[in-house]
């Protein structure tokens, strides 16, 4: 069972982008389950979610502690939040920033990626919203949903140019992890 | 159809099919996004119904009660403060054999505020004379919605579904849904047996002086205890039409020969589940009592599955405050007292506010369990947290 | 009763940070700008009776309450009658002159908390009770509410609500009370004034402030002030104070502006503009308009 965690704030599409993971899984014939972990509809502050994908039913309920993945939408909770608590020392961690990994002077074992998600999402969705973004560069990193899901599951959930320009992002962010790679 | 969904959709989109016709409900998280997407249901002109947005939870129910009571098959949703909010009208709805389904999404009670997942909400009107039924997951909270009118209806009594806020309402799943016809099939239209008519004029509701009111109460104490075989019934059928277990009064997982039985209800299950499947590969033999019918208590069928078991632990999220666990007592009492002697039963409180749970928690109350019996635990207790004077 | 207070104290822009920073609204919330100016202009010697809803939500999250003031909060639907309870201890215990103020939003003015509100009012205590204005069930995730105007969209009326706005100050001046005022938090000069010519009144009090706001009626946070205004001057929202039951200090619109203006800068009502043209609701939202601005003359 794969375990990945969502930090953002209010507004950033974190529940979203859990719920596409999910619907991506689930469509590439796996089990999968997402929540999030905050209540109250609060713009702007620090919330969570949580993702897990596995090839047979999920049955536990409790929060994810432990995660494979991190998904860090917004890099200034770093300060702020212990959001690289529990991750596995050999997991990895995508944050949306503009720096290089090695300068945000991360002190884990765990691999770090960056993608300046919310300018990408400024070019081309036109609202600074990361998670499509985010999506796409994590599709691209880890293979763990197929981009065909992906895209599937956001013009079922956006549909119309909203969905587009969400697609759009998506391959964006997946050329630009691949160009990385090469 | 196998869909990915949230779980207050799931519920939502069976209940519409189960063709409600008056629906009326008060927001309150975490309900919210049922009634939202029934509101959007008949918006769109998928639903047929009339839906009632109201000021208050006591309106909501009170509205219920008379479209129920005019004969219309009605629905609400509640949770914490609404259901209190609503607990007289509860009673009457019992008291006049209304047919009335409500999904509770369990969550905690004020003060202090807390919109998060537990059961005090329900177990605070376990006496009213509702059926409550706890969910193991989203696809048995849809699925026993579907029962819930078949049973309500054929009861005459008012069906509560239990599903824990957030931890199921809000959680991202696979549900399999119905076809309309699979419904219809399973569940037909309304006929109520007492309604609202000047044709066929009758009186609901009316007032019982000591000569009467008595044998009201004893009435309605049978019926829920005959309710039982009713709700076996009903999952017998759903099982046979659409092909998979959901609901009945107790389900139970490597419970036989097990030398731990763990007692709890709600989506807890599914962690338990996982815990008992670790612990057997480690060598240990530990087993689940799951309740799924919390009223009527099944205490004939808790008694047999637990019967061989001399070490068992109850695991709840309510408290009984200034007494104790309240599943751990229906369990207790679910033994004749010749029987008690040599048996040890542990309560322990959890989850409660929405305090997550997890298989390390579990872990650590079994290992407690194994060692001594223990008369009351709140597993993971913040001791750090707590005034020296208040420990 | 009203006690005289010197103008320049009636008219000063009150700031001592008695609903302090750091809480958790969203930005651009007009009930929590709305909520500090109440606060200061009441001052220290106040006591804050909150109902369940985002002001309450945002602002005591344990360990963290933002009022430097006392506050009590129980439910959702109480808040006058603990309003009421504090006001009769208060003067049982002959613990000298408080300022205590009842805040709630829609729900807790309109809807569930209707029946405490006229129990308050009807009685008489001696409170002001200010009721912050989102026009719907904001804190459970934008749900309609009977302050929700015709024509917008919440998550219970999908596709437009189609009942009218219920007329609260009116009712409150029904209840025989000797001030009722309603006011919006970019003036911060009118609102405070209104707070303080309140609590110089001796009875019950009601003071409805509009309160814009950004997630339920979508617009971006640094557009909440000029809410208010097209609120005020579109006639939807007209400013007035009731005194001894009479209207008067009528807030007059310099430039009327038609309600299009307001209504296509909100996402709620944006499915009243489609291409082919306004839908008829925004006709009957320019009535409602029109209607106000003849009654109140503005």
């Amino acid at each position: 069972m794969i375990e990945i965690r969502i930090h953002g704030r209010g507004g950033q599409g974190n529940v979203a982008a859990a719920e596409l993971l999910a619907a991506a899984a689930f469509k590439d014939g796996k089990f999968a389950q997402a929540f999030p972990s905050f209540g109250a509809e609060r713009i702007g502050a620090p919330v969570q979610a949580f993702v897990r994908i596995d090839d047979k039913k999920i049955r536990i309920r409790e929060d994810v502690r432990q995660p494979d993945y991190l998904i860090v939408q917004d890099q200034y909770l770093i300060d702020s939040v212990p959001v690289l608590d529990g991750l596995k020392p050999n997991g990895l961690v995508l944050i949306n920033a503009e720096k290089r990994p090695e300068e945000l002077n991360l002190k884990t074992t765990a691999t770090v990626e960056t993608i300046p998600a919310t300018e990408i999402a400024l070019e081309i969705v036109g609202r600074p919203i990361p998670n499509a973004i985010m999506i796409g560069a994590f599709c691209a990193i880890t293979g763990l949903v197929s981009f065909a899901a992906v895209q599937e599951a956001i013009m079922e959930k956006f549909p119309g140019k909203v969905g587009e320009n969400n697609v759009a992002a998506l391959e964006r962010a997946q050329e630009i992890m691949q160009k990385r790679k090469g | 159809m196998l869909k990915q969904l949230e779980g207050s959709q799931a519920v939502a989109e069976v209940v519409a099919m189960c063709r409600p016709q008056v629906i009326s409900a008060y927001p309150i998280t975490p309900q919210t996004h049922i009634v939202e997407e029934l509101a959007k249901l008949v918006g769109e002109g998928r639903l047929e119904a009339e839906y009632i947005n109201v000021e208050s939870e006591f309106s909501a129910a009170s509205v219920v009660l008379g479209a129920s009571a005019a004969g219309a098959r009605a629905y609400t949703a509640s949770t914490s403060q609404g259901l209190l909010l609503m607990t007289e009208v509860l009673y009457c709805i019992a008291g006049m054999r209304l047919p009335i389904v409500l999904t509770c999404a369990n969550r905690a009670i004020s003060a202090p505020l807390n919109i998060w997942n537990d059961h005090q909400d329900s177990m605070t009107v376990r006496d009213a004379g509702w059926i409550q039924l706890h969910a193991e997951d989203n696809q048995e909270a849809a699925d026993l919605h579907m029962q819930a009118f078949k049973i309500a209806e054929q009861t005459s009594l008012p069906v509560m579904v239990c599903m824990d806020g957030f931890i199921l309402t809000h959680a991202f799943e696979p549900v399999d849904l119905p076809e309309q016809k699979q419904v219809d099939d399973f569940l037909p239209p309304f006929n109520p047996p007492n309604a609202l008519d000047p044709r066929a004029p009758k009186g609901i509701g009316l007032y019982a002086d000591p000569r009467f009111y008595m044998e009201t109460r004893y009435i309605l104490h049978r019926a829920l205890e005959k309710s039982k075989s009713t709700i076996q019934q009903v999952s017998a059928g759903f099982a046979r039409d659409f092909g998979r277990d959901s609901g009945g009064l107790i389900k139970t997982y490597k419970l036989e020969g097990a030398d731990l039985a763990i007692v709890t209800m709600g989506s807890v299950v599914g962690s338990v589940k996982d815990l008992i499947d670790r612990l057997e590969e480690e060598g240990k033999r530990v087993g689940l009592l799951q309740i799924c019918s919390y009223r009527p208590f099944p205490r004939q069928e808790v008694y047999k599955a637990l019967k061989e078991h001399t070490n068992i632990v109850v695991l709840e999220k309510s408290i009984s405050l200034g007494r104790g666990g309240i599943l751990g007592s229906d369990v207790r009492w679910s033994f004749p007292r010749a029987e008690k002697k040599g048996r040890l039963i542990s309560s322990y409180v959890a989850g409660l506010g929405g305090r997550n749970i997890s298989l390390e928690d579990l872990r650590a109350m079994v290992a407690r369990v194994e060692k001594e019996p223990v008369e009351l635990e709140f597993l993971g207790l913040r001791k750090e947290i707590i005034a020296e004077r208040d420990l | 009763m009203m006690r005289a207070l010197a103008s320049e104290d009636l008219y000063r822009v009150e700031k001592k940070d008695l609903f302090a920073s750091g809480h958790r609204a969203c930005g651009g919330c007009g009930q929590a700008l709305a909520a500090r100016l109440v606060a200061d202009a009441a001052g220290e010697n106040t006591i804050a009776c909150l109902a369940t809803g985002c002001l309450e939500i945002f602002s005591t999250p344990y360990p963290d309450p933002t009022w430097r003031i006392p506050f009590v909060h129980s439910l959702f639907e109480n808040v006058a009658a603990v309003a009421s309870g504090v006001e009769a201890a208060y003067r049982i215990l002959k613990k000298g002159p408080v300022n205590i103020i009842a805040m709630a939003g829609d729900g807790g003015t309109a809807d569930i908390g209707l029946q405490s509100l006229s129990g308050m009012l009807e009685r008489g205590h001696n409170a002001l009770y200010v009721c912050y204005d989102n026009e719907a069930y904001m804190n459970t995730g934008v749900q309609r509410s009977s302050f929700t105007p015709l024509g917008a969209r919440t998550t219970t009326t999908p596709t437009g609500n189609t009942t009218r706005k219920k007329n609260l100050p009116q009712i409150a001046a029904d209840h025989g009370i000797p001030y009722v005022a309603t006011a919006t938090p970019d003036d911060f000069r009118d609102l405070q004034r209104k707070v303080k010519t309140a609590l110089a009144v001796e009875g019950p009090k009601y003071l409805h402030i509009l309160a814009p706001c950004p997630l339920g009626w979508g617009h971006p946070g640094e557009l909440t002030i000029q809410m208010c205004r097209l609120a005020k001057d579109t006639g939807l929202f007209p400013i007035f104070e009731i005194i001894g039951g009479q209207v008067t200090n009528v807030r007059k619109i310099p430039v009327k502006l038609p309600v299009e203006e307001y209504l296509k800068v909100q996402a709620r009502f944006r499915h009243l503009f489609p291409k082919s043209g306004p839908a008829p609701e925004v006709a009957e939202i320019q009535e409602i308009a029109n209607l106000n601005i003849e009654r109140f003359n503005l």
